[in-house]
This record gives structure tokens, C-alpha cells and sequence, in this order.
């Protein structure tokens, strides 16, 4: 869908404003980058190097994007397996962002891939040794899965009904397919880094990886489903759902708990304690990760008084989600920089590229919030879809 | 076993001959480089006196073939670590994954490939030694078949014992590789890895990736058990209050 249609169906207040130019300007910057990245070549736009190939796209793009998908597994095994129906007003934009998020790590790997073109030759060519293999696939069955578990919306809004109701009556096999890709994807991305013991520092480097990356993809994808709730809840001066999101940050303390003891023990088993101690840049990186994106929000989380403040609940899943982020960027580059011998800092035109395909998430699911009947009470603004001539 | 080389960095004198053997051998563009890259697949440095070469070691459990996803490297019998460029979709996890840091990128191109040594596969298969093993004039770069590459490396070793360090760098690092090689002087001044664990690390994801079909069957289960559990539990509240109902009305 072009930015024009786009721009047609926003309500008076939403008229081209800041965001507006911003994200135009990011998606400009984002195309330029793209035609220098394809005709040039990587090292024209990033700063990857021979000592130091994977960056910001495999650190933020990848890691991150599948990982902040991870609320719409989680949500829809409570609702369509553990059967807490109450959660279901909130399962449709959650299946949205998972969506979107792993559309965005698509796009991402088509620019990071070397010869992208190529893409499936994981379909052909088999490695089943390969946790790269397993991820190409879980990339693409799960993305597969979400567009299919959304598509209801979509049929809905335009009174298809019959698809509508076969994919409700196969619900159940559906969400389980999607439960066990997602358990498998998450966990791969820690196994990713399971084969580099020398070189992945002693505070991050764990044979229990795959766990923490699973564990903490569960904390963050329910810090994210608070923060889009609020988010949308500013946007389009919604309440927020703070009865069902009050409940969801005790599970979000509970995976989070988990996951730092895990951590804790998986350091304790490296001897690394001392790294922390010693203050360096690891250390520090380390101690800002974990402090801010664990042991703050389960602390905080923990008290009822201010889980049910909506600024509390908002300021703790951002945490939660912060540290996330910290913690996958120190994993794919802290943690491998001294091995490496390199310092890396992605170049402003892969910062530009992250940006740029976050921006468009945004547009999209600001797009379609407002044309299909996502949120319980439907379409966000006057659906004036092109072509309609409503 | 297959085939092999050994480097006895207490013959080389760095004259580099085998790296130019190299360019020629693979019709690499460009003069040889200070360092690896795609398009220098290998090097002579001095570390304490001593040049040692830096190639790809083509380990007999390769973390590179393990980890690509779509198989484009591959361990042949002979010993050589061979590439498919043509099969290759630029994941750069081989360069990840590396415990010697070998493969290199073309960054400087549009369709890009990896460049590493490949131990001239095609030379040794036809019985002939690599290019390099045959460039070198002091014996510094040996070819011929592992074992009697070890016992070698061993002879000299026991011969002349104030020469060398007891140690064949390439036996068990990293699971064993087929480029062995030994020095006066310990192996990590010589900006080599001796933290590498002896089990290939390979292993690590395969302990991971061979439990997935049994893991798939188990959460598969448990999942649609949970389901079930739950369905069976609202269905009988269901039928309760529907019972009730009907009493309380007659």
C-alpha cells in the first residue's frame, strides 16, 4: 500500500505532521541506501569487515525483530490453548506486530544477504548440522503461519466469510504449528551463537543460549504487547486495556525472573564474575543490560501498586524491552568485538536502514489498525479504502 | 585420513613464495596482502623471529561446513575444505563461526563470495601436491598424507628437542584439522588461537539441532494437551450451568 493511499485515510489530525515528514524522510534515506547497497556492495554501506561480519542488521534487525514478535505466540497459546478468553480483544493486534516484525526481518536479510537472489536455495540445497538452516526455515514457515492467523481480518473486512470461518474451526492446529516455531526460532538464535565458545565473551557465552534467548523473547514479546497497546492507546485516544495488561506483567516478572537467574548461574558456571568486577567495557555493558532490563522491571513489576499506574506499566515494559535490545546487540557485538580484535559501530547508513524499516512497521500498523477491524472496536478511523469511492 | 600439510616455522625464511604460488594457482586478481581477504588466501607474518603462514587449517569436523546453510562447504575425503561459490547465498555465518577466522568476504562487489584456501582440491585430487607445498625451496611447507605428516612432525620434534616446542599445533584444535604445524616458540606468540577446545565445536549446535524432531513430537503433545484440558474443562462448566438452569426452572 503507497504512503498516498495511506495518507488518504487518516483523519483531519493526523494530516501530514512531524512524524509524518520523519518517516518520508527515513523511507527515502532507506531506498537511497538500498540502490548504493546493490550496486557498490556491502562494504560501500556498511562497516562490516572481514574481522567483523555480521552488525547492526543481524544484532537489531534479526535478533531483535524476531524476538519482539514473540508476544503474538505467546498470546495466542493463552487465549486459544490455556483458554483465558478474556485476553482475545487484544490477540489481533498482537498477531499484527508479530507480522510485521518478522516482514521486517525479512526485508532486513534481503539486504544483509550477500546475494540475496538466492534466498532459496535453504528450500534446495539442505543442512540439516546448520542452525542458520533451521532458522531460514522457521523465517519462513512461521511468517507463514502469522499472515494466516491474521488473514480473518483481513477477509472480514472485506465479507469474505466462508475462508473466514474454516481458518477459525482450524484455529487450534494453527496456533500449536505456530507455538512450536516460535519455541524452535527463538531458541535457534541463541543456538546461532552456541559454536563460537572462543569467541563470544564468558558473560554472555552459555551452552544454555538457546534457553535464555527463548526465556527472554517471552518477557520482551509481552513488554512489547503493553508498549503497542499504549502506543495505539495515545494514538488514537483509546483506554487502555489496563485489566488484561496488569495480569500479563506478572508473567512478564515471572519470565523475567527466570531468565536473570539463568543468567546469573550461566555467569557463575564461566567464572566471569570477575569481568563485571573488573569494570571494563564488557562489564559495563553488561551491568547496564542486565540492570535495566531485568533487574529493574521485575522489581518494579512486582509491586501491584504500580502495575496497575499506567506510566508504571509503561515505563516497566520499556525497560523490559530495552534491555532486550541491549541484551541481543551485546550478544552479536560487545560480546564478540575483543575475539574479533575490532571495534565495530554500524555506519550511519545501516543505522539509516534500521530506522527507515521500523518507520514503515509503524506506518503500516498505524495503516492497517485503521482500516481492518484489528482493535474490539473495529476500524480506528472511517475506513476509506481506495477505491471504494465512500 | 587424507591428505595434509605441515609447517615448520623454524624453515620458513618469509620469502613468500607460496603465497604468490597461490594467486597463480587460483587466479586470485591483485597483488598478495598484508592480511587474509577474499582474494589472498595466504600469508606469511613474523611473530618473534619466527614467519609463520596463515591459511586455512581445513579441520577434520569443519565449523564452516556445519554451520552453512545450504551445504555450499563441504570436506572432501582427500583432506581439502572445498567451496561452492555457485550455492553460496552470502550469510557470512562461516565467517562467524570460524575458530581460525579464515573465510573472507568480497566486500567490494555487487555479487559477492567467499574467498578461502581450498588445499588446490583439484591438485590434490589429481595426486598433485598444493601449489604452495610445491612453491616452497626450504621445506618450511610439507604435503603428503597425514599420518605420515604426524609422524614426521614428531621425528623432528624428538630429533632435535631444543628446536621445537613439544607440541604439533593442528592434532586436536578444534576437533584436529589437516594443516599441521610446529615452532621453537610457543603457539599463541605466534598469533595463533590456543584457547581452541578440542571437541569440534560443531558438536555444540549438533547436541541442540539432533534433539528438534523429538522436541517438535513431545511439545506438540503437551500443547495439544493443555488444549485439550482446558476445552474439556469449559465444556463441562458449560453443561453444569446449563443443568442448573433447567432445574432451577422446573
Amino acid at each position: 500500500m503507497n504512503i498516498a493511499a495511506a495518507a488518504a485515510t487518516l483523519p483531519r489530525r493526523f494530516r501530514p505532521g512531524f512524524w509524518t515528514a520523519i518517516f518520508v524522510v527515513l523511507f527515502l534515506a532507506f531506498c537511497a541506501v538500498t540502490v548504493i547497497r546493490f550496486t557498490k556492495g556491502l562494504g560501500a554501506v556498511t562497516n562490516l569487515s572481514n574481522q567483523f561480519p555480521w552488525g547492526l542488521w543481524i544484532g537489531f534487525d534479526l535478533l531483535c525483530g524476531v524476538g519482539l514478535a514473540a508476544g503474538a505466540f505467546t498470546l495466542t497459546a493463552i487465549v486459544h490453548l490455556f483458554n483465558l478468553k478474556r485476553f482475545e480483544p487484544i490477540v489481533r493486534p498482537t498477531i499484527l506486530t508479530g507480522f510485521l516484525g518478522y516482514a521486517f526481518v525479512i526485508v532486513a536479510l534481503l539486504l544483509d544477504l550477500g546475494q540475496p537472489w538466492r534466498i532459496w536455495h535453504a528450500i534446495v540445497y539442505w543442512n540439516p548440522h546448520s542452525v542458520m538452516f533451521e532458522v531460514a526455515w522457521c523465517v519462513m514457515l512461521y511468517t507463514t503461519v502469522l499472515a494466516v492467523e491474521f488473514s480473518p481480518v483481513v477477509f472480514e473486512r472485506f465479507g469474505f466469510h466462508a475462508p473466514a470461518r474454516l481458518i477459525h474451526r482450524l484455529i487450534t492446529p494453527l496456533v500449536i504449528l505456530g507455538v512450536i516455531l516460535s519455541t524452535l526460532h527463538q531458541s535457534s538464535l541463541g543456538s546461532l551463537y552456541l559454536i563460537v565458545p572462543s569467541k563470544l565473551h564468558p558473560l554472555w557465552y552459555s551452552p544454555m543460549l538457546p534457553l535464555h534467548f527463548y526465556i527472554s523473547a517471552i518477557g520482551a514479546g509481552i513488554g512489547m504487547m503493553i508498549l503497542e497497546s499504549y502506543l495505539s492507546g495515545r494514538a488514537f485516544q483509546r483506554h487502555l486495556e489496563l485489566d488484561l495488561l496488569e495480569p500479563l506483567a506478572r508473567g512478564m516478572v515471572v519470565a523475567l525472573g527466570i531468565y536473570g537467574l539463568m543468567r546469573i548461574q550461566a555467569i557463575r558456571r564461566n567464572h566471569a564474575f570477575g569481568s563485571i568486577l573488573e569494570f571494563g567495557y564488557e562489564g559495563k555493558m553488561f551491568l547496564l543490560e542486565f540492570s535495566l532490563g531485568v533487574i529493574l522491571p521485575v522489581v518494579l513489576m512486582s509491586f501491584r501498586r504500580l502495575r496497575s499506574n499506567p506510566d508504571w506499566l509503561v515505563a516497566g515494559a520499556f525497560m523490559a524491552v530495552l534491555g532486550f535490545v541491549m541484551n541481543r546487540l551485546n550478544v552479536s557485538i560487545t560480546g564478540m568485538e575483543a575475539a574479533s580484535g575490532v571495534r565495530y559501530l554500524p555506519s550511519g547508513m545501516e543505522v539509516i536502514v534500521s530506522l527507515g524499516l521500523v518507520a514503515t512497521g509503524m506506518a503500516v500498523f498505524a495503516f492497517a489498525v485503521r482500516t481492518f477491524p484489528i482493535f474490539p472496536d473495529g476500524p480506528l478511523a472511517s475506513p476509506k479504502l481506495p477505491g471504494t469511492g465512500a | 585420513m587424507g591428505m595434509g600439510l605441515l609447517i615448520d616455522a623454524t624453515r620458513c625464511i618469509g620469502c613468500g613464495a607460496c603465497s604468490s604460488a597461490c594467486k597463480e594457482q587460483n587466479k586470485l586478481p591483485g597483488q598478495v596482502e598484508e592480511v587474509l581477504t577474499a582474494y589472498t588466501w595466504t600469508t606469511v607474518h613474523e611473530h618473534e623471529g619466527l614467519n609463520v603462514r596463515r591459511l586455512c587449517m581445513h579441520c577434520e569436523v569443519p565449523t564452516c561446513a556445519s554451520v552453512c546453510p545450504v551445504a555450499a562447504l563441504k570436506k572432501t575425503p582427500d583432506g581439502p575444505v572445498v567451496y561452492d561459490a555457485e550455492r553460496c547465498m552470502g550469510c557470512r555465518y562461516c565467517m562467524m563461526a570460524c575458530p581460525f577466522e579464515i573465510p573472507k568476504y568480497q566486500w567490494d562487489r555487487p555479487v559477492p563470495v567467499v574467498g578461502k584456501c581450498i588445499m588446490c582440491a583439484g591438485r590434490v585430487k589429481d595426486g598433485k601436491p598444493t601449489a604452495c607445498a610445491e612453491a616452497c625451496q626450504y621445506g618450511a611447507t610439507t604435503f603428503g598424507k597425514k599420518e605420515d605428516l604426524i609422524w614426521e612432525a614428531r621425528t623432528r620434534i624428538r630429533q632435535k628437542p631444543g628446536d621445537y616446542v613439544n607440541q604439533i599445533y593442528g592434532l586436536t584444535e578444534a576437533g584436529g584439522t589437516s594443516v599441521m604445524m610446529i615452532s621453537s616458540v610457543p603457539f599463541e606468540k605466534l598469533g595463533l588461537k590456543s584457547n581452541l577446545p578440542a571437541d569440534p565445536p560443531a558438536m555444540r549446535t549438533w547436541q541442540v539441532l539432533s534433539n528438534i524432531p523429538d522436541f517438535v513430537g513431545v511439545w506438540g503433545v503437551f500443547l495439544y494437551g493443555v488444549h485439550w484440558i482446558t476445552a474439556r474443562r469449559e465444556a463441562v462448566a458449560k453443561a453444569a450451568n446449563h443443568t442448573n438452569g433447567r432445574e432451577d426452572r422446573s
